[in-house]
């Protein structure tokens, strides 16, 4: 789908070897990223994404391999470019700032090895960009995991990369911590020109972050695409569960003053959210959890659920959990996902081509 | 007080240190850079060569050292050759010797230094642009620090401290190769305990605040590196 942008990423590699444990682990890929936006490489841990990354970092080499980066060839065959002489930038999953220099010193140790020279207003930038202005002259055994985290980030955007890469970066860190960087990042997309490649097992950080998804099972990619095509997906069982839900992307386009609501309209659909303040025209993107969703075969008038609309079944599939069951629906343009219990379907008799009543309970603004 | 042969044995001695302990840190630091990045299985053979003077007495290296550098040895034949002479019983020869004899109090605490800082400081120097030489210089190195200091003050207090060796190599040469060890001894053979206890009770502080020293500086950087004993 991107395969004529001669500024894109084509990454191939074949690697093998065995765990400490002396399972054997294979990571056979063959992907096509955007040029730009933020391409999340989803996976549970032992699915190969941090070896991927590591991969195109040339931190670690396949066995074989091909990588080309915006038409520069990093890999291919006997020829392989070292870590030190690609252009990335690369933030670790745990902080991995050098103790010896302060939050500045590890600033400067990049802009001193950066192509072009940094200008003070570029730095301040980044410096408010991460919010660290008040750590910058401690050491890192003196900063917090996020501070330390946030400095890291800075760190990778100062050497002036082309292609950023990030391995869990929030991995490590509490919940609470997560929050707090969260929109660092989330600015961070929105300010950067480049292309992100971001490692996560976390769906939530995801459908906040990513334009575009890549889900890799076992070494190899068993989903890719736009974020919306790919969580709309009921097959790939790294995404069903507890967190399974739709991604839409929309546009504000009315304003409920009495009820603190605002209009957002997709393709065919609108739907009612929070009024987060956003400015109308501004675009939303909204998560839609399928254990949110429940189906009637009438609209029923009489309800608490404020938004409802009618879909079609297009397909029903078994979920990880053996009492459950997803649904997927299209209504219109966009797809939703329902969870519902065997007992429900069997009980309603839902069948794929039937009409029925979608009720979304909750909506999610993640961006 | 002292006598002259007294402080020429303490200024020898101060100075065999201090040169010794310079050159154990160019010597030490390749061979613990080795030993704590190789995966090669010379790693047992190297690491066991290295700390062999912490377990064999004195005598037996001295001994060795004294036929390697006699006329008949590999390396008297090279100095020979060179046209700098024999080394036994000289200055230079007792350098040599020393260097062998404290290299596993230098090489044990940067090896456990480099060691402990895993792949991730290079690999991330490595992510901006610091290629493999610099990487060992401007991130290895001032981050195992802790290491080289301990490494230092031991090498140079072990020096200090020997005793067999310097019999075996250097004999009792005034100003050349008697160190206050020697002089000590000298001082009990010849029944002069007054003296013996001057310069035995220097060297008894000497070593209480070099340990002390190094514990401190320990406690201070938190995590231990003295790998050794």
């Amino acid at each position: 789908m991107v395969a004529s942008d001669q500024h894109a990423i084509h990454a191939a590699f074949k690697l093998s070897r065995s765990h400490a444990s002396g399972e054997p682990f294979t990571l056979d890929v063959d992907i096509q990223l955007p040029s730009s936006g933020v391409t999340a490489v989803f996976g549970h841990s032992g699915s190969g994404k941090t070896t991927f990354l590591r991969c195109v970092a040339g931190l670690e080499r396949a066995q074989a391999g091909q990588l080309t980066v915006q038409g520069e060839v990093w890999q291919k065959e006997n020829c392989h470019v070292p870590t030190h002489q690609r252009p990335i930038g690369y933030v670790f999953q745990e902080a991995s700032l050098f103790e010896h220099l302060t939050g500045m010193g590890n600033l400067a140790f990049a802009m001193k090895r950066a192509p072009t020279p940094t200008s003070d207003e570029g730095l301040q930038q980044i410096i408010e960009l991460m919010g660290i202005e008040s750590v910058l002259t401690r050491l890192p055994k003196h900063m917090s995991g996020g501070e330390r985290q946030r400095v890291a980030i800075a760190r990778a955007l100062l050497i002036q990369p082309r292609l950023l890469l990030m391995d869990e970066p929030l991995a490590s860190l509490d919940h609470q911590r997560k929050q707090e960087i969260l929109p660092y990042l989330a600015r961070l997309r929105a300010s950067l020109k480049i292309p992100i490649l971001y490692v996560s097992h976390s769906v939530d950080e995801i459908a906040q972050l990513a334009d575009h998804v890549v889900v890799l099972e076992q070494g190899t990619v068993v989903a890719q695409g736009d974020i919306g095509e790919v969580f709309a997906r009921t097959d790939v069982n790294a995404l069903s569960g507890f967190d399974t839900g739709a991604v839409w992307q929309g546009k504000s386009v009315a304003r409920d003053e009495q009820w603190h609501l605002v209009k957002v309209s997709f393709q065919q659909t609108e739907l009612w959210v929070r009024d987060t303040g956003e400015a109308l025209g501004s675009s939303i993107r909204v998560r839609i959890l399928a254990r949110d969703v429940s189906l009637a075969r009438t609209a029923l008038d009489e309800t608490s659920i404020l938004n409802r609309m009618p879909a079609t079944i297009t397909d029903i599939c078994p979920d990880r959990d053996e009492a459950m069951i997803l649904v997927r629906l299209d209504c219109g343009e966009e797809v939703l996902i329902a969870r519902l219990t065997k007992r429900s379907l069997d009980k309603m008799a839902l069948q794929v081509g039937q009409e029925v009543w979608a009720q979304i309970k909750s909506v999610a603004i993640v961006r | 007080m002292f006598t002259a042969a007294d402080l020429d044995a303490i200024w020898l001695t101060l100075r065999l240190a201090s040169i010794v302990t310079v050159l154990l840190l160019i010597v030490g630091t390749p061979i613990a850079w080795w030993l704590a990045r190789t995966q090669s299985w010379l790693k047992g053979p190297v690491g066991a060569i290295v700390a062999l003077p912490l377990v064999l007495p004195p005598t037996v290296l001295g001994f060795y050292m004294l036929v390697a550098m006699g006329p008949n040895g590999a390396i008297g034949q090279f100095t020979q050759a060179l046209g700098i002479g024999l080394l036994p019983f000289s200055f230079w020869g007792l350098v040599i010797a020393s260097v062998v004899y404290s290299l596993p109090f230098v090489v044990q605490p940067i090896q456990n230094a480099m060691q402990a800082l895993g792949e991730r400081p290079l690999e991330a120097a490595a992510t901006l642009r610091v290629g493999p030489w610099e990487r060992f210089f401007c991130v290895v190195l001032p981050l195992s620090k802790p290491g080289f200091i301990t490494a230092a003050i031991l090498g140079f207090a072990h020096t200090v401290g020997e005793f067999g060796v310097v019999l075996m190599i250097g004999g009792n040469i005034p100003q050349q190769t008697r160190v206050v060890s020697v002089q000590i001894y000298d001082y009990v053979e010849a029944m002069e305990y007054g003296q013996a206890h001057l310069l035995a009770g220097l060297m008894v502080a000497f070593s209480f605040v070099v340990l002390l020293g190094v514990y401190g500086f320990q406690r201070q950087g938190s995590n231990s590196m003295l790998g050794v004993k």
